[in-house]
């Protein structure tokens, strides 16, 4: 059973040869969007192959922690798919695709039951059924939950139907670029490193779908984890495709501000669910000036931004944040609803939460924008390209719902792994052209000979700290621009990253080759920041404080002669019967 | 509360910085590994993976640590700190008196330094008879909170694998035993209220479970106290018995199966 220990086998510093995997459709990362796609293609008859950059099972999706929306009406019977499309539009400031949001409402419950189906252990009602939790802005109770480790029930679960199904995967696989064929211009591979062993492989497939999550590691203070770094949004901009409201950057409101080593670690918006109080530093419940109404269970955008405005008044906490209590609920009701968060407060900061208030403030957590796709096919601009999950756009608009990402991913998982696999029927394999493939490993290589010294572990906190700084929670031209001096400083810096060592598991190689992408995610971050002279969302602008009608527009990111362009596209209007279902709270 | 305070209440040795004894090493490499030591500034609440990072960002750059989440939510980080498998992510520096020494898990084969090759484990996955559904159980299931904390526990596994390095069966016979953390996948699986099949004949056949004599050295080390052996591998090693050595069960099922081949 446990073969004999075999060593791997060792690749030279400048061995420049590579293996090569041939597949209908190639997926790239196997977090839940991806795992979902894998599932969808290979039922389909497709040849299927999933790569992904850390070990299979630890995609940042096993970190989602309070549910996944979707509106079984098991709580309240008056829920419906029309009321979680008006609640995902409404809070998304009217920047959502209308068309996505339909298809994301309507579908998100059938792909709640079919996870069930394929073994998921929801927390149930007293009626047997799938029990379902309030979140913030949501208008019913919609959250179906796995006590607070929903994101590790999904991805286990898909996890077990790969490897049941015999899916090909190769995990520990670092893609550096995208290829199309030189004639169609169609999607044709992939140039990756297996991680492992350092040694090249080029991938040939008919389709390729990325899954491959967010840029949250762009920012100094982030719940994100260490790959989410932005790569599919670097690679497929460098190979043609068209990126859209790279602007709009989640804060979460709730990230541990102490101990320093974990600043950025996620607080889950289900101590708000089960009751916690946000308070300043002289006592008060502060939300209740921002939204009366909803109070801590308002949109996250907008808990965000209070809090912000109360650190910045001078009401912040002793560490420099504002204080969740959780206590009034018992010790018994916290550690049976909040393990995780129990533990992790023991574990990392010495806190009883049971006992003691937490300190949070704001933390980067996602990224409503990404790789522009088609609302039914999920295809991008370039034929033959899938993008699904964080790493695409038009969901979420301005700002995204807690909960909406996990059905996110299943939903347009599900359709990126069917547009692809029907696609390849009866398709020739496209070509590469070998200039391509020698130009990209001589560029993936230049880290082990470049003349260079630049350290990429410095200039990835480098380029963190620039966007923490810069391009925060509230910006303004003067920061943007200054962000942007920066940014140009570092892109020269990061001409000479040099990594050191062997090729086998090496992250000064590996780490170097993320900067480029990197350095393209803050640029197209920053010039739409830049661009959009109004505050909407997640997006706020201190010199242009109010939201404006004029600009109920996407702004589309792409690539013309090697410069970086941006034009704006108004948002399509819904046809009359969904405009009816829209019904704004305020 | 920043201070770690000794149960006297005295404050403890805090020293500025700390030493690493890390082992260094490539996979298929033929010179032997060595220890490199390192010295690292303290920092308020740091833990083991924190003090790598600095290492990796100012001190050496080849060094080769694996990590994801770093909040102990993904089980990248699995090592061996001063013999003890841990995660490096939740283990604080402060909780350690002295010297640290990180060593790779040894049950693995070494890729480099602290980070091994793991996959071996998804054959062994592959294995093990995948949830299949009751033929009753329906287009949405029903079943209740009960039935969902029985397996709950299984269930928060993170997959470290620490359980399998610290497991002698598999670290030093190398036997036809799925190992710990497959056990507790099978346990999970079997405990599924809505599951259908019974896997004990692969369990015992297939699984190797009779190889685990019950040191329980899994349980005592499972960052999500997973309690492996008392609920997990007993129950199923029970689940074993019945259906294999029972003797009463044994002549009734005989005697049914006769029935139902006659009834055809």
């Amino acid at each position: 059973m446990w073969a004999p220990r075999k060593e791997v086998d060792r690749v030279d510093v400048n061995d420049r040869s590579y293996d090569e995997r041939v597949t209908d459709v190639l997926i790239i990362g196997a977090g839940g969007a991806g795992l979902r796609a894998a599932i969808e293609s290979h039922d389909r008859g497709a040849k299927t192959l999933v790569v992904c950059k850390s070990l299979l099972g630890k995609a940042h999706t096993v970190m989602a922690e309070g549910g996944i929306a979707a509106a079984l009406g098991n709580v309240d019977p008056a829920d419906s798919w029309e009321v979680h499309f008006s609640d995902t539009i409404v809070e998304g400031q009217h920047l959502s695709n209308w068309r996505m949001v339909e298809i994301f409402a309507k579908e998100a419950i059938e792909r709640v039951y079919e996870l069930e189906k394929y073994g998921a252990v929801f927390d149930r009602t007293p009626a047997g059924k799938i029990s379902q939790r309030p979140f913030g802005a949501h208008t019913y109770r919609r959250l179906c939950n796995i006590g607070d480790r929903t994101g590790l029930e999904l991805i286990r679960t898909l996890q077990d139907q790969l490897i049941a199904r015999s899916v090909p995967f190769m995990d520990e696989v670092m893609i550096t670029c995208l290829f199309r064929d030189p004639k169609t211009g169609r999607a044709a591979g992939a140039m990756g490193i297996d991680v492992k062993t350092g040694k090249l492989l080029l991938f040939r497939a008919k389709a390729v779908i990325l899954a491959t999550g967010g840029s949250g590691r762009v920012y100094q203070v982030t719940s994100n984890s260490y790959e989410s770094t932005g790569d599919g949004i670097g690679m497929a901009y460098r190979a043609g495709a068209e990126l859209m409201d790279m602007e709009m950057i989640q804060f979460h409101p709730t990230g541990m501000i102490y101990p320093p080593g974990v600043r950025g670690m996620l607080v889950t918006e289900a101590v708000r669910g089960e009751g916690g109080i946000l308070t300043n530093s002289v006592g008060e419940r502060f939300m209740s000036r921002y939204d009366p109404k909803r109070m801590e269970l308002s949109a996250r955008d907008v808990v965000a931004r209070s809090i912000y405005t109360e650190i910045m008044a001078g009401r912040g906490s002793k560490g420099g944040g504002v204080y969740l209590d959780i206590t009034q609920r018992g010790a018994e009701y916290i550690k049976r609803k909040l393990p995780s968060m129990y533990d992790q407060f023991m574990a990392f900061a010495d806190i009883d939460i049971t006992k003691d208030k937490m300190e949070v403030a704001p933390t980067v957590h996602y990224q409503m924008g990404g790789v522009r796709v088609n609302p039914e096919t999920a295809e991008s601009s370039v034929a033959g390209l899938y993008a699904a999950g964080e790493v695409a756009s038009g969901l979420h608009g301005a700002n995204r719902l807690g909960g909406n990402s996990l059905s996110d991913i299943l939903v347009f998982g599900k359709r990126a792994g069917e547009s692809a696999a029907k696609s390849v029927a009866a398709m020739d394999l496209p070509s590469v052209d070998g200039e391509s493939i020698e130009k990209e490993i001589s560029r993936v290589l230049s880290p082990f000979s470049t003349t260079g010294n630049a350290n990429p572990f410095h200039i990835k906190e480098e380029i963190a700290s620039n966007m923490w700084k810069h391009v925060g929670i509230v910006r303004n031209a003067a920061d943007l621009e200054a962000g942007l001096i920066e940014l140009e400083k570092l892109r020269d810096e990061a001409k000479g990253l040099k990594a050191v060592g062997e090729r086998a598991y090496n992250q000064s190689w590996t780490d170097s080759l993320q900067v480029l992408d990197m350095l393209l995610v803050c640029e197209a971050i920053i010039g739409s920041a830049l661009e959009r002279k109004e505050s909407r969302g997640a997006h706020t602008r201190s010199d242009f404080p109010s939201k404006d009608p004029k600009w109920l527009v996407n702004i589309v990111t792409s690539q013309i002669d090697g410069k970086m362009v941006r034009r704006t596209e108004p948002v399509p209007t819904p046809p009359e019967a969904l405009l009816s279902l829209i019904k704004e709270d305020d | 509360m920043t201070e770690a305070m000794s149960e006297t209440g005295e404050r403890r040795d805090r020293k500025k910085t700390v030493k690493l004894r890390i082992l260094r090493g490539v996979g298929g490499q033929t010179s032997p590994p060595h220890y490199d030591v390192y010295e690292v500034p303290r920092e308020d609440g740091m833990v083991v993976l924190n003090a790598v990072h600095y290492i990796q960002s100012n001190l050496d750059p080849s060094l080769s640590v694996r990590w994801n989440c770093k909040a102990g939510r993904c089980g990248s980080c699995s090592a061996e700190i001063n013999g003890r498998p841990q995660l490096m992510c939740k283990t604080r520096v402060d909780s350690i008196d002295g010297e640290i020494t990180i060593e790779p898990m040894q049950a693995f084969p070494r890729l480099k330094d602290l980070v091994t090759d793991v996959t071996a484990n998804w054959k062994v996955a592959a294995q093990i008879p995948p949830f299949t559904p009751k033929a009753n159980a329906g287009d949405i299931f029903t079943f209740y909170q009960a039935d969902v904390d029985r397996s709950r526990e299984f269930r928060r596994c993170i997959e470290c694998f620490l359980c399998m390095d610290v497991c002698h069966v598999i670290r030093e016979h190398e036997a036809d035993y799925i190992g710990p953390r497959w056990v507790v996948k099978a346990a999970s699986l079997d405990m599924h209220p809505m599951d259908g099949l019974n896997r004990s004949k692969f369990m015992k056949e297939t699984g190797g479970l009779g190889y685990c004599n019950i040191t329980k050295c899994c349980q005592e080390i499972c960052p999500e106290h997973i309690v492996i052996t008392d609920d997990a591998i007993i129950p199923e090693k029970e689940r074993v018995v019945d259906r294999h050595y029972d003797p009463l069960l044994w002549v009734y099922r005989h005697l049914k199966r006769n029935a139902e081949a006659e009834g055809m």
